[in-house]
């Protein structure tokens, strides 16, 4: 036991995904904070409007989708198959594969690499899949720093912050904002932001740009994800915005990769697809500024130590289940985020994990299993306003995997106290036209006793959720059953 | 107009909360179909579609509502609601109910009946092929096309074609037309204060239209938006699109 926990090397992130509350708890706190509402309405407001211009100059746009879901259920449908040839193709061509059935043995098997190699730092292209198992953490606890180069994901780490967006990590963040964690942050790190830096995207970026050089020039080893991996080659394809992580899968002497098992495509041909959904969806781009691929080791060329892990950590259980299993599909452009708005007013936080919005209502419950309160409320995180399902790229029908997921959490204990009695009364209530005819007799009695009202104001529970901040409708006098018999004949249906 | 022609036979699905709380609206269709010549039945086994339990993860609480459903409409050609959210539902999640339920042959049944389901916005461009329906609304009015409408029934613009033959009709264009309101069924309850949130964004937007009337093809969106609207005392009037079809000059209030 050490009696002093050793000084951090990197900035510590305030606060852990662990034991987060339910989503209701953190989307209200997040809805009073009008900042971050404007930071969100601006930023998604602008993507989707580049988006939908885009997608629109695509003539075949709705084949292609086709394409790339044809693509992805046939691959998650030989996933075995698939993952043996990605693993022979990658040997062959020079580099280390690992397999990890879940985060704890991902980052071990990481750490244990980027010790051989007997450095204490490592510097980092964005990747989703060392976030979701929180590799910054488990090597910072290892002794080992790892910087993130991408601008945002700079952001988020100096700011010791959590990403709340997949592809714009610092979504709710504004230019003032970083600009107080650039002076703040960097000196402490590496290289200072100059004293006079403006709040200008330009000059931000330039000081970033200093204060990352030096941890590339200086970095052993890059760690990165992948966006596909091509089972046919052994190929690895990481696509970006900045350079930054061409710096990182080049530079470095050695290069490990951890990338999620629903990665692989069988060919490099299957890459055109994606290639043309991905930039449109994500950016509002026609075509991605900066698309990596590389192939194991090059003799004399780039890093000459390519190490490969491949994580489960729950994938196969969502394989497993034949209708969650699309979310498999997803290519992480962030699409259904853009348009979400439930996304859009309480942003990515709320979520309570690195896969926020709609693909982090269906994904992550089901990635984690459905036990917390959090993974219980996340699939009801949605007004099923069917948005998000219209815009995914790969077509995964996100409302009817949320629908899904209420009916497994329905299935639980652990559901509200008295819904299943609420839902009891009501299911008796409409299965029968004779149930629903008898109950009609005291809804239009309200009816007739509150007639000199149209609408009520906030009652107690438990009509408050609806009333505190909206009227609820006097139920009619006559419902439209009796009107109908009083005023057909018999015979006459 | 045709009036007294033989038109189709037609089943009216009113929905459970028209039934209770908006009797208004599916009056109004039988008025509007029996004036373009339909004959107009309500087949008294009908309740709901379900969603309510479906959305809610209830799916055995939902199944009764399905053999309801096919049992009250299956002798019918065509069968009419005034809802995008309700028809939607029919069509899209009765046939996995069904399938839920193991039973075999209300699997199928669900299914052929859903096809034989339309809203009214449908069945009127589509089966009568009529879009101005004679009807007669000397008022500014501006329309929220309601996301189960739009993205599950998938009624596109038909009614935007059915108000723009309105005689005296003034339809102001919603902003954001397409953004969702907020209620989505239980999550306006579960999820109170997000669904308020997004309901205030479209109160906010139906008030800068200076419209006197907000219609859509679903009144429980409607009961949302106008709930927070009635709450600022916006006096802003709700209404079903049916409801203004159904108006003409001569029955002119
Ligand atoms: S679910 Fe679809 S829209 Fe959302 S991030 Fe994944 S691919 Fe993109």
């Amino acid at each position: 036991m050490t009696a002093e926990p050793q000084a951090r090397r990197t900035p510590a992130p305030s606060s852990t995904y662990l034991g987060m509350p339910k989503f209701q708890k953190n989307a209200k706190a997040k809805l009073d904070d009008p900042q971050l509402r404007k930071n969100l309405r601006y930023a998604t407001t602008t993507i989707r409007a580049k988006r939908a211009e885009r997608v629109a100059e695509v003539a075949d746009w709705e084949e292609l989708r086709q394409a790339g879901e044809a693509i992805k259920t046939r691959t998650l449908r030989h996933l075995d198959t698939y993952l043996a040839q990605l693993e022979e193709s990658l040997t062959r061509n020079g580099a280390t594969v690992h397999w990890a059935r879940d985060a704890a043995e991902a980052n071990q098997i990481v750490i244990g690499l980027v010790q051989a190699k007997g450095v204490d730092e490592v510097v980092k292209v964005k990747s989703m899949a060392t976030q979701e198992i929180d590799l910054n953490e488990a090597l910072e606890q290892a002794g080992i720093a790892a910087w993130e180069t991408d601008l945002a994901e700079l952001i988020v780490q100096l700011g010791h912050d959590r990403p709340s967006h997949i592809l714009v990590p610092a979504i709710h963040r504004n230019r003032a904002e970083v600009r107080e964690i650039f002076l703040r942050e960097m000196k402490q790190y590496g290289t200072p932001a100059p004293e006079d830096v403006s709040d200008s995207p330009a000059e931000l970026a330039g000081a970033a740009r200093r204060h990352l050089r030096e941890k590339f020039l200086r970095a052993k080893v890059g760690i990165s994800g992948a966006n596909f991996a091509i089972a046919e080659t052994g190929s690895l394809v990481v696509v970006e915005s900045e350079g930054n992580g061409r710096m990182c899968l080049t530079l470095p002497e050695t290069l490990i990769s951890v990338v999620g098992i629903e990665k692989v495509l069988p060919t490099i041909a299957d890459l055109e697809v994606f290639t043309r959904l991905l930039p449109r969806s994500s950016t509002g781009e026609r075509m991605n500024p900066y698309t990596s691929l590389w192939t194991g080791v090059t003799p004399g060329d780039g890093p000459q130590e390519v190490h490969v892990v491949l994580v489960d950590n729950g994938r196969t259980k969502v394989l497993s289940d034949p209708i969650g299993r699309a979310a498999l599909r997803c290519i992480r452009c962030s699409a259904c985020l853009n348009i979400c708005p439930v996304y859009e007013r309480v942003g990515g936080h709320a979520y309570g994990s690195v896969y926020p919005g709609p693909i982090g209502a269906i994904l992550g419950p089901q990635l984690r299993g459905i036990e917390t309160e959090l993974d219980k409320s996340l699939p009801y995180a949605s007004s099923l306003c069917g948005a998000c399902g219209d815009v995914c790229p790969v077509r995964i029908p996100i409302p009817d995997i949320l629908v899904h997921l209420r009916h497994k959490v329905a299935q639980t204990k652990h559901v509200p106290k008295l819904e299943p009695t609420a839902i009891a009364l009501a299911g008796w209530a409409l299965s029968d036209y004779r149930n629903l005819q008898f109950l009609e007799r005291f809804s239009t009695l309200a009816g007739k006793t509150l007639s000199s009202r149209s609408h009520l104001g906030a009652l107690p529970w438990p009509a408050s959720p609806w009333t505190n901040a909206r009227d609820l409708p006097v139920p009619a006098q006559e419902s439209f059953r009796q009107w109908w018999k009083n005023s057909h004949k018999e015979g006459e249906r | 107009m045709p009036s007294d022609a033989a038109g189709p036979r037609v089943a009216l699905f009113a929905t459970c909360i028209n039934d209770v709380m908006f009797p208004d609206t599916p009056k109004a269709v039988v008025t509007l179909l029996e004036r373009l010549g339909c004959t107009v039945e309500f087949p008294l086994e009908q309740t709901c579609c379900g969603q309510l339990f479906t959305n809610t993860g209830y799916y055995d609480a939902a199944v009764p509502n399905v053999r309801n459903y096919v049992k009250a409409f299956e002798s019918y050609d065509y069968i009419v609601g005034p809802s995008g959210s309700c028809v939607g539902a029919v069509r899209h999640q009765h046939p996995m109910l069904a399938d839920h339920s193991g039973d075999a042959g209300l699997a199928k049944a669900s299914r052929e009946v859903a096809l034989r389901t339309y809203d009214i916005s449908e069945f009127l461009v589509d089966v009568l092929q009529v879009t101005d329906v004679g009807a007669y609304f000397p008022h500014r009015v501006t329309y929220h096309p309601t996301c189960h409408s739009v993205r599950v029934a998938k009624v596109g613009d038909r009614p935007y074609q059915l108000l723009s033959k309105v005689k005296g009709l003034d339809l102001v264009a919603l902003p954001d037309a397409d953004q969702c309101c907020g209620f989505g069924g239980t999550f306006s309850v579960k999820n109170p204060d997000v669904s308020v949130a997004m309901g205030a964004d479209k109160a906010r937007n139906v008030r800068s239209t200076g419209a006197e009337y907000l219609v859509t093809g679903d009144n429980a969106c409607l009961m949302h938006i106008t709930g927070l609207l009635h709450r600022e005392r916006a006096g802003i009037k709700p209404i079903h699109l049916a409801q203004i079809l159904a108006q003409t000059e001569a029955g002119a209030r």
